[in-house]
């Protein structure tokens, strides 16, 4: 594990890749989250819904994008993470998860982060300020 | 139909970041660091104690809003921001409400969509807040439509 101090402006967090999305991952979140919208678990609710299939809850895809932080939590803490979300994620998506340094201010540094679809469509993309200690 | 909202708040609840949820939802998004649920990791750390992942709050309960009636199909969740002041401890208290912040409405390609800006806190038992969202909710005219029924 390096530490977020030796990065640089302009370079990167190292991606990660998604298994492809699954129904039970979606389940999953469905239970752990209390956010039991069909549209993400059941066929016949998405399609009533007009969509083509079941898709990702946008906090599910959120939620995996923070963790690219995760392993630094003895050197700060997210302080603000801010996200818009521009795609849908529909079952067997592959998303790669990213994060790119802009800028340094003191102990604050912020971060362009988005989820990439397997077209390479960002799926969400947003800010995320750490703040360290 | 939002905008004599604007302002209205919920009353606190009381929550706690329990550490079984926080295992469930840390494993759910895939982040299964030792800090969201070992327990000697936890008290190692510079907090003592487990934190739960920075989206987490998405399970607090943050009370009603009395009028604010708000269809469970055919909203899309636009945009999410968190605010944390410190990292939420596994096992302490938190007091949630939410607040009518914002509602507008702009014309877009699905025809005149509607805005609803709901934002949320998350405070210590003194008082002082831990983290605040707010959360973006687009309203689509046809769901509008069906409301004002």
């Amino acid at each position: 594990m390096s530490t977020l101090t030796e990065l640089q402006i302009g370079e990167s967090l190292k991606d990660i890749q998604l298994e492809p999305v699954s129904r039970m991952d979606l389940i999953k979140y469905s239970g752990a989250s209390g956010d039991f919208n069909p549209i993400h678990t059941i066929d016949d609710e998405a399609s009533k819904a007009g969509l083509p299939g079941i898709i990702a809850h946008g906090m599910w895809t959120m939620g995996n994008l923070a963790k690219l932080f995760t392993e630094y939590y003895e050197e700060g803490f997210i302080e603000d993470y801010s996200i818009r979300f521009k795609g849908m994620v529909f079952l067997n998506d592959v998303i790669t998860l990213k994060a790119v340094l802009k800028e340094k201010e003191e102990n604050k540094l912020s971060f362009t982060v988005q989820a990439v679809n397997g077209q390479g469509k960002d799926v969400l993309k947003g800010e995320v300020v750490y703040h360290q200690y | 139909m939002f905008k004599d909202q604007i302002g209205k708040q919920s009353n606190k609840v009381k929550n706690v970041v329990e550490r079984g949820a926080v295992k469930k939802f840390a494993e759910s998004i895939g982040d299964l660091h030792p800090i969201y649920f070992d327990e000697e990791v936890g008290e190692q750390s510079r907090y003592r104690k487990n934190i739960a992942p920075p989206t987490f709050p998405r399970v607090f309960d943050y009370g009603v809003i009395e009028g604010l009636n708000l269809p469970n199909k055919g909203l899309i969740h636009g945009e999410q921001t968190f605010h944390y002041v410190r990292p939420l401890l596994v096992g302490e208290e938190v007091y949630c409400y939410s607040k009518v912040k914002n509602y507008f409405e702009k014309k877009g390609n699905f025809g005149e969509m509607g805005f609803l800006v709901l934002e949320s806190y998350g405070d210590d038992a003194a008082g002082n807040t831990i983290f605040s969202s707010t959360s973006t909710v687009v309203i689509s005219e046809a769901v509008r439509k069906v409301l004002t029924r």
